[in-house]
């Protein structure tokens, strides 16, 4: 993979690694025949985030070649040195006249190289790990509520929740009035937390076509970073959602653009009741560190705890399906559907559907590739074990 | 128990959070006491937390527009709410451009000083934002915990330079020591001194000028007596002093300060209807 970023351009990927930053720790680059793709995804992977840069975003791009049976070559670094190159976006723009990333999976580096001022040129090489493709399940067309607003609207709205505040609830009130309030856990601490809340006028958004009374709850944090990105491209945010408990996503369209953030929501009170809901803001149980390389484990985890037992220590980010199946049928069916989708895009060899079922994240997997875990070659034996 | 008020003006508005921001500093949580004309922000300290107190004063005519309030009994027309100041403090920061502001005393899931500010947006709307901050409300029998400090008997009163060099002489001497002694004479002149077993760094101000107690006959009587270059000294926490000088938003036109030896600094900050006492009791 080979693209070249001119001028202004880079700022605009520059800011995408920041927003993209206050996500995950690390990056994921894709490269596919319709443009570059970054993404990213939170440890609990209840938050996820794609910027899908069109050719037409590059001065060149290659996205490489793919073989019949071989997929182009992705892979993903830490967000940490990537963020570094792109740190302060100021200086970028003063200085850089383009920018050069090459993929090199020969040479284990994935190259990145600022042309400035003056003739200076900075390369960063960087080691990468090659990953399978990082995807969340989502359908903007299946929520039920659609909303569409400046980004200035969104981001002046966000400025009066104080920044170390996790959650806030969206809510459609009568007369076409969006609310947004800070979401305050439990009873005895209504009494203590100053409570914001906020109205906005119909006529302040593009559009509006949300199911009256509905109301959805999810992470600020990420939220803001995407917002400081689509301010700063001035584009508008449309936010797609459904009933609590089931994914938020924020979308941004340009020509040459495509940004998706996918957050968990709270799922309501009543429909979560039959699980202790009191572990907060901390969702799935957390994956430990080499987890996040390995899926299928993953997975696997998440499907032993949800068996184990009738009243689950399940989340309080119940991701959309970590619902009993009983409960609601029609629904399940839904998904299925959902997922079906979703697998007809994958690749021949994807795991069986069902063990997707309790996930927010399908992964697909390359074939003849099973899991990672198999397939890594082992570069240092393990000495300690001979000695 | 009932209580309204609003503010439109936007230079009424900025001064009036400047003085909250100022509270804010100084006090985790504090008392706001509302009489038929004033508001008072009340912080009386335990002694175990340093003994710091604060008393700041202010007229409502001077910021509100309108301000109803009816307190418990016709005979004690007065309320007292305890909060965060610093709740107070953040729903006014994002205020500032408001067309209104209105400050209610409202009692829904538990008693709250609710803020609902009026933003402009499209002509054909407004954007509202309420901020419900939670309140306890103090009963009559604990408002004697909540009086007026009295002006200790002090031997010196001073006028203090100006605040912006102070901060930033004691700024660089918290760096060296927990403790500050503030010395003063009648004859104008204070000096800010550290001592440690390394160094010692005194600033010698001069032509401060000492502010006239003529009628109390408080230090006028025992000054006559006295040596006017004799110094009157305090040691005090270094961090309660940076605090009042670093938080202080009320851009004093008279700043001064009362130090009775070796028991407490008494601080005056006096902005047209507004005044801020703080009084940091000494360090034996």
């Amino acid at each position: 993979m080979k693209c070249v970023i001119a001028g202004g351009n880079v700022k605009v990927l520059g800011r995408a690694v920041h927003s993209l930053s206050r996500i995950g720790d690390e990056l994921y680059l894709e490269p596919t025949e319709s443009g570059l793709s970054f993404r990213a995804v939170n440890s609990s992977r209840s938050a996820f985030a794609s910027f899908l840069f069109a050719p037409l975003f590059f001065q060149l791009y290659e996205p490489g070649s793919a073989g019949p049976d071989t997929e182009l070559f992705r892979c993903k670094v830490h967000m940490k040195s990537f963020l570094g190159i792109f740190r302060s976006l100021p200086s970028l723009e003063k200085s850089v006249g383009k920018c050069l990333i090459l993929l090199k999976p020969r040479a284990s580096r994935l190259v990145l190289q600022l042309h400035c001022k003056y003739g200076v040129t900075k390369t960063h090489n960087l080691a990468f790990q090659e990953c399978e493709r990082l995807q969340a399940v989502f359908d903007t067309q299946s929520c039920a509520s659609r909303l569409c607003a400046p980004a200035r609207l969104l981001a002046e709205a966000v400025v009066h929740f104080p920044l170390t505040l996790a959650e806030v609830t969206l809510g459609a009130g009568p007369g076409g009035k969006i609310s947004l309030r800070n979401y305050v856990e439990d009873e005895a601490e209504l009494s203590k937390t100053m409570v914001t809340e906020l109205w906005l006028a119909e006529e302040e958004f593009q559009s509006v076509a949300v199911a009256p009374g509905s109301h959805i709850t999810f992470c600020l944090k990420e939220f803001r970073g995407l917002l400081s990105f689509a301010e700063a491209s001035n584009l508008p945010l449309t936010i797609h959602f459904d009933e609590p408990g089931r994914p938020v996503i924020f979308t941004l369209d340009d020509t040459v653009l495509e940004v998706h953030l996918v957050l968990a929501t709270l799922s309501d009170a009543e429909s979560s009741s039959q699980s202790p809901s009191t572990n907060g803001v901390s969702h799935l149980p957390a994956p430990s560190d080499d987890f996040a390389d390995d899926l299928e484990s993953y997975m696997a985890a998440i499907e032993t705890s949800e068996g184990c037992s009738e009243g689950p220590p399940s989340p309080t980010f119940s991701l959309h399906i970590p619902r009993p199946a009983k409960s609601k049928p029609e629904e399940e069916e839904e998904e299925e559907e959902e997922e079906e989708e979703e697998e007809e895009g994958a690749v021949p060899g994807t795991p069986p559907h069902k063990r997707f079922r309790s996930l927010f994240f399908g992964s697909v997997m390359t074939p003849g590739r099973p899991g990672p875990a198999t397939t890594q070659e082992v570069l240092a034996e393990d000495s300690d074990g001979e000695s | 128990m009932r209580f309204r008020a609003k503010i439109v003006d936007v230079a009424c508005l900025s001064h009036f959070s400047r003085i909250v921001n100022t509270v804010a500093k100084l006090a985790k949580t504090c008392i706001l006491r509302l009489t038929v004309c004033k508001l008072y922000f009340i912080l009386s300290d335990k002694v175990a937390n340093g003994g710091a107190s604060l008393w700041c004063e202010l007229s409502q005519g001077n910021f509100f527009d309108e301000f109803q309030m009816e307190g418990v009994a016709a005979e004690h027309n007065e309320i007292y709410l305890e909060f965060v100041p610093e709740n107070l403090s953040r729903a006014l920061k994002t205020a500032q451009s408001a067309k209104a502001v209105k400050i209610k005393l409202t009692n829904k899931h538990c008693p709250c000083l609710r803020v609902a500010v009026e933003l402009p947006s499209l002509p054909s709307s407004s954007r509202i934002v309420t901020h419900d901050i939670p309140v306890g409300v103090i009963p009559r029998r604990m408002w004697n915990d909540f009086r007026e400090p009295s002006v200790p008997d002090f031997d010196v009163s001073i006028y203090l330079p100006v605040l912006k060099t102070m901060k930033s002489v004691v700024e660089r001497m918290k760096n060296l020591s927990n403790f500050i002694v503030i010395e003063a004479n009648l004859s104008g002149e204070m000096n800010l001194k550290i001592e440690t077993d390394l160094v010692s760094v005194t600033t010698h101000f001069k032509d401060l000028g000492n502010p006239p107690w003529a009628s109390e006959d408080r230090c006028q009587s025992s000054a006559q007596g006295k040596d006017l270059e004799s110094m009157a000294e305090a040691c005090i926490d270094i961090k309660k002093l940076q605090q009042l000088l670093a938080g202080q938003q009320v851009n004093p036109t008279k700043a001064l300060c009362n130090i009775a030896r070796k028991r407490i600094v008494h601080f005056i900050l006096l902005h047209e209807e507004v005044s801020l006492q703080y009084f940091i009791p000494a360090i034996a």
